[in-house]
C-alpha cells in the first residue's frame, strides 16, 4: 500500500525572527490590554513598556542575524544582510515612536490602548517584510499590512477633523497607489512568468529580448508610481503635507521614517535585483525625479509656518536626496541609502519627538513655528535636542545628516553624476534657511505667548537622548554603521 | 609620533570642550562663577598652546607635532593633525584672543551668560581644529562647525538686526563651502583613479597631478568658498552686517580669527592643490584685492557708525593680505601672514575699544562724540595705539606687514602695488579722521562729560594687544623666523609644480597644433588616393 508522504514544511524561525518577536509582542499587548483595569482619566505606560521590550528584543535579534544569507520559505523571504539592516532601521523607528507615544498619550488618551500599540507593531512587521520580501506577492501583502495599519493610526485622534481628513486622504490615495503597484506586479508577472524577485532577474538575463517589451516597461512604470507614492517622490508627493499635518505627531514621525525606509527597501530590492538589467533605462528618469523631488520639497518648505507641514516638505526633499543614491546605483550608492535612512530615522523621529513633547493636555498641539519662540533658553535640553536635529537635517557636521549626505553625494560623484551632486548641495543650502529658522525662533526670539511644556515622562527623555546620541554617533564615528551598511549591500541575495 | 611624544595638538584643540562640560555643571544663576571658569579655561588653554611655540622647530618646513590615526577607515578618512610655520602663529593668535574676548564680555553680556561662554569655548575648538586639520574631511567638519557657535553669538547676543545678520552669515558661508565639499570629493575620486589609494590626506593630495581643464573648476570652488570667508570684494556684503550686529567679542573673534580662516585656506588648500589654476587666477585675485583695498577704504571713510567703519576697514586690510599671498614670493606671503596677525590684533583692539565706549554711551555714531580724550585719557591712549597700528605707522606691527606686502606685490605686479599703496593713504584718512572727530573735537555734548575712564579689567584686556603692537613692530624677525622654512618650501614647491603643469600644457598644445597641421595633410593624401 502506498504510504501518503506528508512533508512538514521546515519552519525557518531564524529567517523571520524579528518579525515573529514583534508579532507576538503585538498580540501580547492586545491581550494584556483586555485585563488592564485603568482608573478613569489616567493613562498607563504598561502597553508602551511591553512594546518597548518587544522592539528591543527584535532589534537584538535583527543585529544578531545580520550575517545570515539564506532564502527561506521557497524564496518568499530573503534573510540577508539587507533585510537585517532594514529590520534594524525599522526597530529603531518603532522604538523611538513607542517611547514618544508613551508621553503623547497624555494629550491624546486614545493612544493608550492595546489597539494603538498593536497596530504600530504590526505596521513595523509589514515594513520589515517589505525589506525581506523575495516574492512580489509577499511584498504586496507586507505593504498592505503596513499601509492598512497606518491608515488607522493616522486617524487615531478620532475627535479631530484634521486627523480624520488625514486618514481618509491617505487611505483613498494609498489604495489607488496600491492598485497601481499591484497592476505593475501583474504586468511584470505577465512578462517574465514568475513572481520571484531573484528569478525575474535570472529570467531577464536569460531572455534579454524581454527587457524592452511593452509589458515589462508598463509594469516598471506602474510600479514606480506605487513605490513613488509611498516614498513621497515627485510627482506623487501631493498627499504628504496634509496627511503629516493631521496625523497624531508621533504617527507622523513613524510614517515619515518607517514607511519611507520600507518603501525604499522594497524599491531597491525590486529595481536592483529583479530589474537590474533596466538600470540604464530608469536612471535618466530617476535623475529627473531626484532633482525635482528635492527641489520642490525644499522650495515649498521655505514658506511653511506650521512645523509639521514644514517637516512634511522636508521629508519630500529627503526622499529626493535618497534618490540621488538610487541614481548612482552602485553598491556604494545603495549602502549610502541605507546609512541615510538610519540617520534620517534618528533625526526625524527626534524632531517629531520634540514636537510631541509640547503637546497640550487638552489635546491641542503647538505646531506653529512661532509657538517655539524663546523655548531654546526656557527649556535648554529640549532646545539643544531640537537644534541638533535641525542641524542634522540641514547636513551640518558633526551631525549624522552631514555624513549621510556626504556618502550619498560622493557615491553620485563616483558614478559620474556630478551635476546631480551639485544640485544636491544647492538644495542643502536652500534647506538651511528653513531649518535655521527653527533655531532662529527658538533662540533669537522672545516668547510671545506663554508656552508651557508639560513635564516630560522618562520614556520620551530616554527616546530623545537616544535619538540625539544616534545622530552624533553617526556623525562623528560613522565607521561601524557605514561598514555594516556596506556589508549588508554586499550580502544581498542576487 | 612627534617631538613631544604627546598628542599636544589634540589636547589644545579639545581642551575647551572640557571647559564646556564643566560649564554645563555650573548653575546658570552663578554668573560670575561662569565667567571666571570660562576665563580660567581660556587662559589655561593659552598656556597649553605655548609649548607649540617653544618646541617648534623652525629649521624644518614639514608638519610638526603630527598626530595621525585612521578615523573612517573604509573611506580613507584620517584624523591627521599637524602644525607648520604657516599655521603656528594663527593658532597662537586664536588661543591669545579668546581669553581677551571672554574678558571683554564680562559686563557686556548680561543675559544667558552660561550659553554665551559655552559658545565661545566651542568656537575656539572649532577654529583650532580647522587650523590644525590635515585631512580635508576633518578640516571640513571643523570649518562648518565654526558656523554654529558664531551664528548663535550673533543671533542671540547681537544688535537689533541680529537675526538677519546671523542668517545671512550662516547661509553665505555655508553656500560657499558646499561647493568646496564637492570639489574635495571630486579630487578624492580622481586621486583614487590615478593612484589607487583612497585618501583625503592633504599632504598626499598635494602630489596629485590634476588635469588642467578640471583644475580650474575645482580651484574655483575652493576659491569661492575661501573668498567668501576672507571676504574678497564682491562677496564681502555679509561682513559689515555680521560685524555691526555681533557683540564685541563676536566681532573680535570674527575679525581676529574667522576671517583668517579664508586666507589660511587659500594658503593651505587652494593654492598648493591647484598651482596652475592659481597662477592663472593671479591677475583676477590681485585685481579684486586692489579693488577691495580701495573700495573698503572709501566706504569706511563715509561711515557714520564707528563699528561699521572698522568693519569696512577689515575689507581693506584683508585685501592687502590677499594681494600679498598672491604675489607668490617670500616677502608677499610672509607679509600676508604677518598682516593676518596684525589685523587680528589691531582690528581686534579697535572692536574692543568701540565696544567699551558703546557700553558707556549706548551709541556708536561718530557725531555723538567729541573731545572724549579730555575725560578718558587712558582710553584715548589705547585708541591711539590701535589707530596707528591700523594705519601702519612705522614702529607698529601694521607697518611691517603692509611694507612687506607692498614689496612683494611690487616684485610681482608693480601696477597693482601702486594702486594698493594708495590704500595706505586712505587708511590714514579714515582712521585719523575718525579719531579726530571722536577724541579731539570740542567736548560739546553734556552726556559725554561724565564718562568714566577704563577700569582695571578693561585695561588688562587691552594691554596685551597694545604691547604686541610694538613688539611685533620692533622685532618682526622673532615672528618671521618661525615661518621662513615653511614659506620658502611652499614657494619652491608651488613653482616647481607650476613649471610641471606649464610644460604639460605646452606639450598638449604642441600635440594639438601637430594634430591640426597633420590633418589636412592626411586628408589631402586621402583625396590623392
Amino acid at each position: 500500500m502506498e504510504m501518503l508522504e506528508f512533508v512538514v514544511p521546515a519552519l525557518n524561525v531564524k529567517a523571520i525572527l524579528p518579525q515573529l518577536i514583534l508579532s507576538l509582542t503585538a498580540l501580547t499587548v492586545l491581550l494584556v490590554d483586555v485585563f488592564a483595569d485603568r482608573e478613569a482619566g489616567k493613562t498607563s505606560a504598561a502597553n508602551g513598556l511591553i512594546a518597548v521590550v518587544g522592539v528591543v528584543a527584535a532589534l537584538f535579534s535583527a543585529l544578531l542575524t545580520i550575517g545570515m544569507r539564506e532564502s527561506a520559505y521557497s524564496g518568499m523571504v530573503l534573510a540577508d544582510g539587507f533585510s537585517s539592516f532594514i529590520s534594524v532601521i525599522i526597530c529603531v523607528v518603532a522604538l523611538l515612536t513607542v517611547l514618544s507615544s508613551i508621553n503623547y498619550q497624555r494629550s491624546c488618551p486614545a493612544l493608550d490602548s492595546g489597539e494603538y500599540y498593536c497596530l504600530l507593531l504590526f505596521a513595523a512587521v509589514g515594513m520589515m517584510f517589505m525589506g525581506a520580501a523575495g516574492n512580489l506577492l509577499l511584498l504586496f501583502l507586507a505593504l498592505e499590512t503596513m499601509s492598512i495599519s497606518i491608515y488607522v493610526l493616522a486617524g487615531f485622534r478620532s475627535t479631530d477633523a484634521k486627523s480624520i481628513e488625514s486618514a481618509l486622504k491617505y487611505f483613498l490615495l494609498g489604495a489607488f497607489a496600491s492598485g497601481f503597484l499591484l497592476f505593475g506586479f501583474a504586468l511584470l508577472y505577465g512578462a517574465t512568468g514568475t513572481m520571484d524577485v531573484v528569478k525575474i532577474g535570472a529570467f531577464l538575463t536569460a531572455h534579454p529580448e524581454v527587457i524592452h517589451s511593452r509589458l515589462l516597461l508598463g509594469g516598471v512604470a506602474l510600479m514606480t508610481v506605487g513605490f513613488g507614492f509611498k516614498m513621497a517622490m515627485f510627482p506623487f508627493h501631493m498627499w504628504t503635507p496634509d496627511v503629516y499635518e493631521g496625523a497624531p505627531t508621533v504617527v507622523t514621525g513613524f510614517m515619515a521614517t518607517g514607511v519611507k525606509a520600507a518603501a525604499f527597501a522594497a524599491f531597491m530590492r525590486v529595481f536592483f535585483i529583479a530589474l537590474g538589467h533596466l538600470q540604464v533605462d530608469w536612471t535618466a528618469i530617476m535623475w529627473l525625479a531626484a532633482f525635482l523631488t528635492m527641489t520642490i520639497g525644499n522650495v515649498v518648505a521655505l514658506s511653511q509656518t506650521n512645523i509639521k507641514r514644514m517637516l512634511a516638505y522636508s521629508s519630500i526633499a529627503h526622499a529626493g536626496y535618497l534618490l540621488v543614491g538610487f541614481v548612482a546605483g552602485t553598491k556604494m550608492g545603495q549602502a549610502a541609502i541605507l546609512f541615510y535612512l538610519l540617520s534620517y530615522a534618528f533625526t526625524n523621529l527626534g524632531a517629531f519627538g520634540v514636537i510631541a513633547l509640547l503637546a497640550k493636555k487638552d489635546g491641542g498641539e503647538y505646531t506653529e513655528l512661532k509657538d517655539f519662540a524663546g523655548l531654546g533658553f526656557k527649556y535648554p535640553g529640549m532646545g539643544l535636542a531640537m537644534a541638533v536635529f535641525m542641524f542634522s537635517m540641514a547636513g551640518i557636521p558633526p551631525a549624522s545628516g552631514f555624513m549621510g549626505k556626504f556618502y550619498l553625494f560622493s557615491s553620485a560623484i563616483k558614478s559620474g553624476f556630478v551635476w546631480l551632486a551639485i544640485f544636491g548641495v544647492i538644495n542643502s543650502v536652500i534647506s538651511l534657511y528653513y531649518y535655521l529658522r527653527v533655531t532662529v525662533v527658538m533662540y533669537f526670539q522672545e516668547a510671545e505667548e506663554e508656552v508651557v511644556m508639560p513635564k516630560a515622562s522618562p520614556a520620551i527623555v530616554v527616546g530623545l537622548v537616544l535619538a540625539a546620541l544616534g545622530v552624533l554617533q553617526m556623525g562623528i564615528l560613522p565607521s561601524y554603521l557605514w561598514d555594516l551598511a556596506q556589508f549588508s549591500i554586499k550580502t544581498m541575495i542576487m | 609620533m612627534n617631538q613631544l611624544h604627546f598628542p599636544i595638538i589634540s589636547l589644545v584643540t579639545f581642551f575647551p570642550i572640557f571647559g564646556v562640560l564643566i560649564l554645563l555643571m555650573i548653575d546658570k544663576e552663578n554668573e560670575d562663577v561662569l565667567r571666571g571658569t570660562a576665563l580660567a579655561f581660556t587662559v589655561i588653554e593659552f598656556f597649553l598652546s605655548l609649548p607649540l611655540l617653544i618646541y617648534f622647530n623652525d629649521g624644518t618646513a614639514g608638519m610638526q607635532f603630527v598626530e595621525h590615526f585612521p578615523w573612517i577607515r573604509s573611506m580613507g578618512i584620517t584624523y591627521h593633525l599637524g602644525i607648520d610655520g604657516i599655521s603656528l602663529w594663527i593658532v597662537m593668535l586664536t588661543t591669545f584672543l579668546t581669553p581677551i574676548c571672554v574678558l571683554c564680555s564680562w559686563s557686556y553680556i548680561q543675559k544667558h551668560v552660561k550659553e554665551y561662554m559655552i559658545c565661545m569655548l566651542l568656537l575656539e575648538t572649532a577654529m583650532l581644529g580647522a587650523l590644525v586639520a590635515l585631512d580635508l574631511i576633518l578640516f571640513y567638519v571643523f570649518w562648518e562647525l565654526m558656523l554654529i557657535p558664531m551664528y548663535l553669538l550673533i543671533g542671540v547676543w547681537g544688535g537689533p538686526q541680529r537675526v538677519y545678520a546671523a542668517v545671512k552669515f550662516f547661509i553665505y558661508t555655508a553656500a560657499g563651502s558646499v561647493f568646496m565639499l564637492l570639489s574635495i570629493l571630486f579630487l578624492y575620486y580622481y586621486n583614487h583613479k590615478v593612484t589607487g589609494v583612497y585618501t583625503f590626506d592633504i599632504l598626499e593630495l598635494y602630489k596629485l597631478n590634476v588635469p588642467i581643464s578640471v583644475q580650474f573648476w575645482l580651484c574655483l570652488a575652493f576659491f569661492v568658498s575661501f573668498a567668501i570667508k576672507v571676504p574678497m570684494f564682491p562677496l564681502h556684503t555679509w561682513l559689515p552686517d555680521a560685524h555691526v550686529q555681533a557683540p564685541t567679542a563676536g566681532s573680535v573673534i570674527l575679525a581676529g580669527v574667522l576671517l583668517k580662516m579664508g586666507t589660511y585656506g587659500f594658503l593651505r588648500f587652494a593654492m598648493p592643490l591647484f598651482p596652475y589654476a592659481t597662477h592663472q587666477y593671479m591677475p583676477v585675485i590681485a585685481t579684486l584685492s586692489v579693488i577691495g583695498i580701495i573700495y573698503g577704504a572709501l566706504v569706511a571713510m563715509v561711515q557714520p557708525d564707528m563699528k561699521k567703519l572698522v568693519a569696512y576697514s577689515s575689507v581693506s586690510h584683508l585685501g592687502y593680505v590677499m594681494l600679498g599671498l598672491f604675489a607668490l614670493n617670500m616677502q608677499g606671503i610672509e607679509g600676508g601672514i604677518y598682516q593676518m596677525l596684525n589685523h587680528g590684533i589691531s582690528t581686534g583692539a579697535l572692536f574692543l575699544i568701540v565696544g567699551m565706549i558703546y557700553e558707556r554711551r549706548h551709541t556708536r555714531m561718530i557725531k555723538d562724540f567729541g573731545g572724549i580724550a579730555k575725560v578718558m585719557p587712558v582710553f584715548a591712549t589705547f585708541f591711539m595705539i590701535a589707530t596707528l597700528s591700523s594705519v601702519a605707522v612705522p614702529g607698529t606691527n601694521g607697518f611691517v606687514g603692509e611694507f612687506m606686502i607692498l614689496v612683494g606685490a611690487f616684485r610681482a605686479y608693480p601696477v597693482f602695488a601702486v594702486f594698493a599703496a594708495s590704500g595706505a593713504i586712505f587708511g590714514a584718512v579714515y582712521m585719523l579722521w575718525m579719531y579726530q572727530r571722536v577724541m579731539f573735537c570740542p567736548l560739546d555734548k553734556p552726556e559725554n562729560e561724565k564718562l568714566k575712564d577704563l577700569n582695571v579689567r578693561e585695561i588688562i584686556t587691552l594691554l596685551p594687544l597694545a604691547v604686541l603692537v610694538f613688539v611685533m613692530g620692533f622685532f618682526p624677525g622673532m615672528f618671521l623666523r618661525k615661518m621662513d622654512a615653511s614659506v620658502s618650501h611652499f614657494i619652491k614647491d608651488f613653482n616647481s609644480r607650476y613649471e610641471m603643469y606649464a610644460q604639460q600644457r605646452q606639450q598638449s598644445l604642441g600635440e594639438k597644433i601637430a594634430a591640426v597641421t597633420a590633418t589636412p595633410a592626411a586628408g589631402s593624401s586621402a583625396v590623392v588616393e
